[in-house]
């Protein structure tokens, strides 16, 4: 028995910027407010669901069952159980499409998927040297061998391990590698600075239309992403001086993703599920696929892994690039965006490395992220797939029935996963 | 961690109101003679309708007696015969005194009613009530009829004013016909739900008998919609309406989401986020509530906000944001819920927060005030096309209500606001909820297009 599973809404909170507005809130308060903000909009107070699934990309030793603590601490009947998962910024897409398998195999019925990260409480780790020195002190059964072991301690293995935004094989931070790729692409400044400000109106005008007042509930006062700058235009972004690719680069701080802080979540269940309890049905999860790409020997851009899952799944669903009314490209850089789309319209690209005969061919710009995207809005990695599904399921329900939306998320590691929703 | 702040953190507490009501305050107080407000006596469910016995008495031949008793035997209530103003000293508290006056055709029966009130008055526990029930002066058959029907109001709020110990005194006006629908003001009048509600006058209209309702879980099975529920009163009626037993859609400010999750949780209904005042509003509204629960029962109208200036200083925006959420968001969600075919179900129930303002007018307020005093007008004009449908519309008008707003007043004008009130303090959120929650009953539908008044009979506007 194979169904499709319904998106039948989500919540998340507003994203903030790094050292901000949530720089006292951990990852388990963000999760719980914004499961609680579900459970408030579509009435699941002490309700059991088939599973939780969400997890973070930065996350404390303490929190290894995360999503488990979060939902004992939220309105959710303790009774519905969870589990963490953690694929870089796919996690929660990723967290999505498990969840909707087990529906569509008739193993749930209902659940949620979510994710949530802070880079404001992110987990210091101690210092390699400084940690073996501590797990043999832990370790030593007599005074002297205490002793002993303490007499390695040395000043300079107090400095702590900063998490760093950084390739573990490469030691290029993502920023380097997207503007390694955006130079292969030949990607120009101002198309970029131009699909920064593009991300910051849509997003400003979804806000004032209302769109997202069943999307967002606030917390800890903040009602709106603080990244936002609905005034952004072309002239001040160009203002800005690189920060990735060197002196010549084409990469600012204005078409980057900032660091952020928030939590997503996303309600997904059977139809019948969603009838039985007068619950709309947004859109349905069709098909997702993941897909990697070799960026340590293998010569690709770390964030290209879509560009290669996304013709697997448009032939599993017999379906062309341009069989869709909206696009959710994840904006992790500006140049991200532009590279896939360039990579898709690229005949020897699409030829030698899709082993397409024919290329993808061009997207509608018209149909891109319409209600805003990372750049905007912000990227708490994790949460970043519960708000797109979410969205763009209700931007697909506005639409009508039978609309389709394509979802594309690049991730650390030279991942990324992609899937279609329809309505 | 969105749970909002429990109601009795928020509420300041009556200081003075505890102190005259401890050993030394209350010798103290005496003395000097300072006001002792009282603590009022509030309804808890599973609560007997009445902590003691009531007596019932008449002034003229009237005829609500038997139905009166009835609906007192029928809630476990225990008569006492009347006593004269001589005889019965037995002592025995009385709990609630009722006068049918229904009787009255000149003013010189009127000292039938004193005749019966004032023994019975000095028998009165604390948080007793007193409830006249007469016909309305408009139809009576001649002017000394009207003149006697008329002067209960004079006596009824006096008595008001009259009474201590946080006991009330209203009059029920109950029309030839009306008499289907007397049960449910006649328990609210006596119940703990009506304890800020002082001096007031209601006026039943014609209406068939009602099933009867679970006086515990009068709404259950109801679907209620509340505004401006993210804190305050607004939160308070979700609270009281839950705990009467309907799912509660409460509404609010998208940016107060965070306060409304934390109260739809705890009342186990549904958070709408929505701004009423925008053009989509009306249409929001009716989709969210056709899709997710087919229609609706219970309409409360609170969300309100107040932009102070004098006339003379107020600028345009100010007056214009007040009418927009006071008055204007009322007509159009209403209207909108009204044109939506079979949305608002049979014995459906509109009750719109008005304010004291609007009766009395307060210096600064002239947009505030005019919007109240709309809502009364709105109130009226529509309760005949509700009164069709099987449904009712009334407003509800708050006096001093203690809340995080009040909570913030300076010191002084708090406390004069507090206690320039027969019961001589502020009401709580719950007492505006109660009556509310009242007005929404199966058995409140004899009572529409009213004005209840929920002010402890303030001294403004009287
Ligand atoms: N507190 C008093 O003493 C008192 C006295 C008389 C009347 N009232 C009336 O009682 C009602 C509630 O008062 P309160 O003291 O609880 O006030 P409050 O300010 O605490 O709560 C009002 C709520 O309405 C919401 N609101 C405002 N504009 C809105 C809009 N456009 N859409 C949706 N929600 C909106 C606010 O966000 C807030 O949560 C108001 O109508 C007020 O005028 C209060």
């Amino acid at each position: 028995m194979t169904r499709k599973a319904a998106i039948v809404g989500g919540n998340r909170i507003p994203f903030a910027r790094s050292g901000s507005a949530y720089a006292r809130a951990s990852n388990q308060d963000m999760l719980t407010a914004t499961l609680d903000g579900l459970v408030a909009r579509f009435g699941l107070q002490g309700v059991q669901l088939g599973e939780v699934v969400a997890g973070a990309v930065l996350k404390h030793s303490r929190d290894f069952n995360l999503t488990r603590e979060s939902v004992l601490g939220s309105q959710l009947a303790a009774r519905t159980p969870a589990y963490d998962v953690q694929q870089a910024c796919g996690t929660g897409l990723e967290a999505a499409v498990l969840v909707a398998n087990k529906i569509a195999l008739g193993q749930i019925e209902s659940g949620i998927a979510g994710g949530v990260d802070t880079t404001s409480d992110a987990p210091l780790a101690v210092n390699d040297d400084l940690r073996r020195v501590l797990l043999q002190v832990a370790s030593a059964r007599t005074v002297q061998q205490r002793l002993k072991a303490l007499a390695g301690l040395r000043p300079g293995q107090v400095v702590p391990d900063l998490p760093r935004n950084a390739e573990p094989r490469t030691g290029l931070s993502m920023g380097e590698h997207a503007a390694v790729t955006a130079r292969q692409w030949e990607i120009g400044r101002a198309e970029q600075d131009e699909l920064a400000v593009a991300s910051h109106r849509n997003l400003a005008a979804a806000y004032d239309r209302g769109f997202f007042d069943d999307l967002v509930t606030p917390y800890l006062g903040l009602t709106r992403d603080e990244n936002l700058r609905p005034d952004s235009n072309v002239e001040k972004l160009a203002a800005l001086g690189p920060v990735f690719g060197g002196e010549d680069g084409t990469m600012t701080a204005g078409n980057s993703t900032p660091l952020s802080d928030g939590a997503s979540a996303v309600l997904l269940a059977s139809d019948e599920w969603a009838a039985a309890r007068d619950l709309p049905v947004l859109a349905h999860l069709v098909d997702a696929q993941t897909a990697a790409v070799d960026h340590v020997h293998g010569g690709e851009g770390l964030l290209m892994a879509p560009v290669h899952a996304t013709p697997v799944l448009l032939a599993r669903n017999g379906l062309s690039l341009q069989d869709f009314d909206f696009y959710e490209i994840h904006e992790a850089f500006a140049s991200t965006v532009l590279a896939t789309l360039k990579a898709w319209e690229d005949p020897a690209f699409c030829k030698e490395k899709l082993g397409l005969d024919v290329p993808l061919g061009a997207v509608d710009r018209s149909k891109l992220n319409v209600n805003g995207s990372s750049l905007a809005a912000g990227h708490p990695f994790a949460a970043t797939g519960g708000r797109i599904v979410a969205a763009l399921a209700k931007q697909l329900h506005e639409a009508g029935p039978g609309k389709r939306g394509l979802i594309s998320i690049c991730a650390a590691g030279g991942q990324g996963v992609v899937a279609i929703l329809e309505s | 961690m969105t749970q909002p702040i429990p109601e009795d953190d928020l509420i300041v507490s009556d200081w003075y109101r505890d102190f005259t009501n401890s050993g030394v305050g209350a010798t103290l107080t005496k003395r000097l003679g300072l006001p002792r407000p009282a603590v009022l006596r509030r309804h808890e469910p599973g609560a007997p309708l009445l902590p003691g016995p009531a007596v019932v008495g008449t002034a003229g031949e009237g005829r609500l007696r038997d139905p009166l008793t009835a609906v007192l035997k029928d809630a476990g209530v225990t008569l006492l015969s009347p006593v004269t103003a001589d005889g019965g000293t037995d002592g025995e508290r009385t709990a609630a005194v009722l006068l049918d006056a229904t009787g009255l055709r000149t003013p010189a029966d009127l000292a039938a009613a004193h005749d019966f009130l004032a023994p019975a008055l000095r028998r009165l526990a604390p948080s007793g009530r007193v409830l006249v029930l007469a016909e309305p002066p408009s139809e009576a058959a001649d002017p000394a009829q009207a003149a006697a029907r008329q002067a209960l109001e004079g006596l009824v709020r006096s008595t008001a004013k009259e009474l201590r110990g946080g006991a009330t005194a209203n009059l029920l006006l109950v029309p030839d016909g009306a008499e289907g629908g007397l049960a449910g003001p006649v328990r609210f009048f006596l119940s703990g739900r009506s304890a800020y509600v002082d001096g007031q006058v209601v006026t039943l209209t014609a209406a068939g008998a009602t099933d009867g309702q679970d006086d515990d879980r009068p709404l259950a099975g109801k679907v209620a919609v509340v505004t401006g529920a993210a804190r305050g009163i607004g939160a308070a009626i979700a609270r009281v309406l839950a705990r009467d037993g309907a799912h509660v859609v409460v509404v609010d400010l998208p940016a107060a989401g965070q306060a409304l999750a934390g109260v739809a949780n705890e009342v186990g209904g549904t958070a709408l986020q929505l701004d009423i005042t925008a053009p989509d509003a009306p249409e929001r509204l009716v989709g969210h509530l056709r899709e997710r629960h087919g229609g609706v029962d219970v309409v409360v109208h609170n969300a309100g906000i107040t932009r102070d200036k004098l006339l003379v200083n107020m600028d345009a925006a100010r007056w214009n944001a007040v009418m927009a959420v006071n008055l204007q968001a009322q007509l159009d969600l209403t209207q909108a819920l009204l044109d939506a075919d079979g949305l608002l179900r049979p014995g459906g129930r509109v009750v719109c927060v008005s304010s004291q303002s609007g009766i009395a007018g307060n210096r600064g307020q002239t947009n505030y005030a005019a919007s109240k005093a709309g809502v009364i007008g709105m109130v009226r004009a529509w309760a005949p096309a509700l009164a069709e449908r099987g449904a009712t519309i009334n407003a509800v008008a708050p006096g001093f209500i203690v809340t995080e707003m009040t909570a913030r007043m300076p010191f002084g004008t708090r406390e004069i606001g507090s206690r320039i009130n027969s019961l001589q303090q502020g009401g709580l959120p719950v007492d505006v909820a109660e009556t509310v929650a009242w007005l929404a009953q199966p058995e409140s539908t004899g009572v529409n297009g009213q004005v209840v008044r929920v002010c402890g009979q303030s001294f403004l506007g009287a």
